[in-house]
C-alpha cells in the first residue's frame, strides 16, 4: 500500500509541475496576479508531494519491504539502520527520487523565502524550475520506477555494496546533490532574466545566496568524497581525476566563477551577459555530470545503470535544457549589453581574471573528461586520460590565479593602484618565502621535490595575503570590535573562504610532495620504522565480528622515540551480503600528518602484505575544505541578502501596482 | 577606457586563456594519454618501453605467483596472453579469472610492469572493453557473468 501511495504521490507532482511550468508563465507575461501566485502553490506542493514519495520509500528501506524490487536489490535485513536509510540513495531509482526531492526543495525555499522578489521574477524562476523538475519526473517514473513490485517477494534482499556502507559516503550523495541540484536555482533566475529582458545590480543580490548554498553544499559533498576515497579505498591517495570526479568539480568550478561574476554585477553593473551564460553553463555541468554518472558510459562504482534507455533520456534532458537556454541566451544577449566602466587594473578586472582562468580550467577539464568517449566515438582507439593529463593542464592555471586571489582584494573597484597594492604585499611576499624555505628544509630539504617549495610559496602567500587584507579591513590596532562587526559578514566570509583554499593547497602540496611509503611482508612481531614512528605489527586476529560483515584484523603498536603513541587496526572485510571484501585503512592523525596502514593478504610463509603511508599535511586538505565551507556560510549570513533587497522591491512592486 | 578599448581587452585576454589552454593541453596530450589494449592486440605491435599503456583482460587462473610483496600473473583475453608483474597490494577484488586492467610499461623481456592494477568496486565488474573484445572473439558468455 505504501509503495504504492509514493508512486501516486509522484504522479500527482508530474502534474502540479506542469501546471507550475505553464500557467504562472502566462501569468507573468499578462500581469496576472492570481495565475503568478500559482507558482508558490505549486512549489510548496510539488515539495510535499515528492517529499511524500520518498518518505514511503525510505519507510520500504527501514521496513525491509521485500515486495518492493528496488529494496530487494539494495537491501538486507542485517543491514544497520543508518544504511538502510542511506540505501535509499545508494542506488539508480533512490538517487533520481533524491535529486528531485531537492530541486523541489529549493523551489519551496524560494517560495517560502522569495517574499521579497518581483512578483514576475518568482513566477518566471519558479515555472523554469518546474520544467526541470517536469523533465526528472518523467524520467523516474518511465525509466526507473523505485516502487515497482516484485511477486513472489523474497525473504531476503542483495545488501547494498560494502564500499557505500560508510558514513562519510552515506550522506555524501544529498550533499553533493544540494550542490548540484541547488545551481538550478541560479539557472531559473537566468532563465526568467533572459525572459523579462533585464539584469541588474538587485537580480545579482537576489540569485548570490542560492549560488553561494549550493556552492557550500557542493564543496562539501566534493570534501566528503574525497575523504571517502582516502580512507576507504586503501591507496592513500584522496583524488583520482576519476571521471566521476571531475563530474562533480566542473560544477564546481564554474560555480565559483559565477559566484565571483555575480559580485561584479552587484557592484559594478558589468559583465551581466557573461553571468548568465555562467549560470546556464554551470547547472549544464551539474546535468552533464549526472548524464555521465547515470548512463552507465563511466564505468565506476557511481555508475548504477547501464540501461541505455535512461542514458539517452538523459542525454536528451541535457540537449533540450542546455539547447533552449542557450537559444534563449543567444536571442536575448543583446539587451544584455552595455554595463559600467571596467579598467584592466581594479577590483572588477581582477575578478575578471578570475573568471576567465577558472572557466578554462573547467573547460580543460571537460575536454580531458570527455576526450576518451569521443575518441571511443570516432574510433581513434580505446584511450584513458589520467592525472598526468589533468595535473599538466590543471595546475598551471592554478598558479596565476592563486597569485592573483591574494593580490585582488587589495585592489579597489573601478580603478586599482597596482603599484601600491603590491607595495602592502611586499612584507606578505617576503613572509611567504620565508615559509616556503622553513616548510622545504623542515621537510628534509633536497629530499623532496623543489616545485613543492613552490606549492608553499602559493599557499603561504596567499594565506598571509588574505590575513592582511583582513587586517587591514578591521584595522588591528584602535576600534577592532567595532570594525570588525561593522564591516560585511560577506567580506570576512571571503577572507575565510581564501584562507580554507590556501590551506588546502599547503596540504595537497605536503601531502603530494613528502609522502612516505613503505610496501612489505610484515610476520608478527616484526617491526618497521617510518617517517620517525616505530610500528610494530603485533598479530592478526582472523576472525572479528562485525556487525555484518567478518573482518581480518591487524593490531599495530605505534611508538615515536620510544612512547608509545597509539594502536592501529587496519581490517579487510569480507561482507556476508553482498559477499564483498573491502579495505579498511587504520589513520591516526596530528593534524600535521596521517600515518596511514593498510593489512593486505595473506603471504604463504604466513607474513602479511603491508602497506604504509606518512602523509604530511594530508589532514589539511580536509581540514581546509571545511574552512571553504565556513566561508561560504558567514558571507550567505551576510544581512545585505535579507534586508538590503526589500528596499528596491518596495519600490518595484509599487511601480508594478501603479502599472496594473 | 572606451567601449572600444574595453572590447580589445576583453577579446585578448580570451584569446590568452584559450590559446595558452590549447597550448597546454596538447603538449599534455602528446605525453599523457594512456591507449587500452587487450594482449591480442598488443601481440602483433612493437611497443616501445616508455611509453604507458592500459592492458585489460581476465586473470588466467593459475597464473597468479606471489613473492614477498611482488606478484606475477598473466593477463589473458581467452586468445592471447601477456605476462604481467606488480609490487604492492592488490585491490580487493583481484581474482583469477576475474576481469582486471593493468596499468604500467612494457619491458624489454616482454613483462607488463605495471604501477597499477585496477580490478574495479564491483566483483561483476568486467572492463568495458574487455567485454567487447570477449563478444568480438566469440568467447563471451553470459552465464559466466554470474556473481
Amino acid at each position: 500500500m505504501i509503495p504504492e501511495a509514493g508512486h501516486f504521490a509522484l504522479i500527482v507532482a508530474l502534474f502540479v509541475a506542469l501546471i507550475q511550468a505553464s500557467l504562472p508563465l502566462i501569468g507573468a507575461q499578462r500581469g496576472d496576479r492570481g495565475l503568478m501566485e500559482l507558482a508558490r502553490a505549486g512549489a510548496y506542493a510539488q515539495f510535499l508531494l515528492i517529499a511524500t514519495s520518498f518518505g514511503a520509500l525510505e519507510w520500504c528501506y527501514i521496513t525491509s519491504d521485500f515486495s518492493v524490487a528496488n529494496v530487494v536489490e539494495n537491501s538486507h535485513v542485517t543491514k544497520p539502520l543508518l544504511y538502510k536509510i542511506s540505501g535509499v540513495w545508494g542506488n539508480h531509482e533512490g538517487s533520481m527520487l533524491l535529486w528531485v526531492l531537492i530541486l523541489s526543495l529549493y523551489g519551496a525555499a524560494v517560495a517560502l523565502f522569495g517574499g521579497n522578489l518581483p512578483p514576475a521574477l518568482r513566477a518566471r524562476a519558479l515555472s523554469v524550475q518546474a520544467m526541470i523538475s517536469l523533465g526528472f519526473l518523467l524520467f523516474i517514473l518511465f525509466t526507473s520506477n523505485p516502487f515497482a513490485r516484485v511477486d513472489p517477494a523474497p525473504l531476503s534482499g542483495n545488501g547494498l555494496n560494502p564500499l557505500l556502507q560508510d558514513p562519510g559516503l552515506a550522506f555524501h550523495p544529498p550533499f553533493l546533490y544540494l550542490g548540484y541540484v541547488g545551481f538550478s536555482m541560479a539557472f531559473s533566475f537566468a532563465i526568467a532574466a533572459l525572459i523579462e529582458g533585464r539584469v541588474d545590480a538587485a537580480w545579482a543580490r537576489w540569485v548570490r545566496p542560492w549560488t553561494l548554498a549550493a556552492w557550500c553544499a557542493l564543496t562539501l559533498g566534493i570534501a566528503m568524497g574525497s575523504w571517502w576515497a582516502y580512507y576507504t579505498l586503501g591507496w592513500g591517495g584522496w583524488w583520482y581525476w576519476d571521471p566521476v570526479e571531475n563530474a562533480s568539480f566542473m560544477p564546481w568550478l564554474a560555480g565559483t566563477a559565477l559566484l565571483h561574476s555575480a559580485i561584479v554585477v552587484e557592484k559594478r553593473n558589468a559583465l551581466r551577459g557573461w553571468t548568465i551564460l555562467l549560470a546556464i553553463l554551470t547547472f549544464s555541468l551539474s546535468l552533464l555530470g549526472t548524464f555521465l554518472v547515470r548512463s552507465g558510459v563511466l564505468t565506476s562504482v557511481h555508475s548504477f545503470a547501464s540501461d541505455p534507455a535512461r542514458g539517452v533520456f538523459v542525454l536528451c534532458l541535457l540537449a533540450i535544457c542546455t539547447g533552449g537556454s542557450l537559444t534563449l541566451f543567444g536571442l536575448r544577449a543583446p539587451v544584455l549589453q552595455g554595463g559600467g566602466l571596467f579598467a584592466p587594473i581594479s577590483r572588477e578586472g581582477a575578478l575578471l581574471i578570475n573568471n576567465v582562468l577558472l572557466s578554462t580550467a573547467a573547460g580543460t577539464v571537460l575536454l580531458g573528461t570527455l576526450y576518451p568517449l569521443l575518441a571511443d566515438v570516432l574510433d581513434l582507439g580505446k584511450l584513458s586520460v589520467g592525472p598526468p593529463f589533468f595535473n599538466a593542464v590543471f595546475l598551471p592555471l592554478m598558479v596565476p590565479m592563486v597569485l592573483l586571489m591574494a593580490l585582488g582584494p587589495f585592489l579597489h573597484w573601478k580603478r586599482g593602484d597596482l603599484a601600491g597594492a603590491l607595495g602592502r604585499l611586499k612584507f606578505v611576499f617576503a613572509v611567504a618565502v620565508i615559509a616556503a624555505i622553513a616548510g622545504w628544509l623542515l621537510a628534509g630539504g633536497s629530499s623532496g621535490p623543489l616545485w613543492a617549495a613552490g606549492g608553499i610559496l602559493l599557499s603561504a602567500w596567499l594565506i598571509f595575503g588574505s590575513l592582511l587584507e583582513w587586517a587591514e579591513r578591521v584595522r588591528l590596532k584602535a576600534g577592532f570590535w567595532r570594525r570588525a562587526i561593522n564591516t560585511p559578514r560577506a567580506a570576512h566570509g571571503m577572507t575565510i573562504a581564501h584562507l580554507g583554499l590556501g590551506i588546502v593547497i599547503a596540504g595537497i602540496v605536503g601531502s603530494t610532495a613528502w609522502k612516505t611509503e613503505l610496501i612489505r611482508v610484515m610476520h608478527p612481531g616484526e617491526a618497521v620504522d617510518l617517517a620517525g614512528y616505530h610500528l610494530v605489527l603485533d598479530g592478526v586476529d582472523p576472525n572479528v565480528r562485525g556487525p555484518n560483515y567478518e573482518a581480518m584484523r591487524a593490531t599495530f603498536t605505534v611508538s615515536q622515540g620510544g612512547k608509545a603513541v597509539t594502536v592501529m587496526h587496519p581490517e579487510k572485510r569480507l561482507y556476508d551480503q553482498p559477499r564483498r571484501p573491502t579495505t579498511d585503512a587504520a589513520i591516526r592523525t596530528n593534524l600535521l600528518g596521517d600515518l596511514y596502514v593498510v593489512i593486505g593478504d595473506p603471504a604463504p610463509d604466513g607474513g602479511y602484505v603491508a602497506r604504509l603511508y606518512y602523509n604530511p599535511l594530508a589532514p589539511w586538505i580536509f581540514l581546509g575544505a571545511g574552512v571553504l565551507v565556513l566561508g561560504g556560510l558567514v558571507s550567505l549570513s551576510d544581512r545585505r541578502f535579507r534586508v538590503g533587497a526589500p528596499l528596491r522591491v518596495a519600490r518595484g512592486a509599487a511601480a508594478k501596482g501603479a502599472l496594473s | 577606457m572606451t567601449r572600444k578599448q574595453r572590447r580589445l581587452y576583453f577579446v585578448l585576454l580570451g584569446m590568452l586563456a584559450l590559446g595558452g589552454a590549447t597550448a597546454l593541453v596538447l603538449t599534455a596530450m602528446g605525453d599523457t594519454l594512456v591507449y587500452f589494449y587487450t594482449p591480442s592486440q598488443m601481440a602483433g605491435k612493437q611497443i616501445s618501453p616508455d611509453r604507458r599503456l592500459r592492458v585489460g583482460g581476465l586473470v588466467e587462473p593459475g597464473s597468479v605467483k606471489k613473492e614477498g610483496t611482488s606478484v606475477t600473473f598473466t593477463i589473458t583475453d581467452l586468445t592471447q596472453t601477456l605476462p604481467a608483474t606488480y609490487s604492492g597490494v592488490l585491490p580487493d577484488l583481484f581474482r583469477e579469472g576475474q576481469g582486471v586492467v593493468a596499468e604500467g610499461r612494457v619491458g624489454k623481456d616482454g613483462l607488463l610492469h605495471a604501477s597499477e592494477v585496477l580490478a574495479k568496486h564491483d566483483e561483476k565488474y568486467m572492463p568495458k572493453e574487455v567485454a567487447e573484445q570477449l563478444k568480438k572473439s566469440g568467447r563471451w558468455q553470459e552465464g559466466e557473468q554470474k556473481s
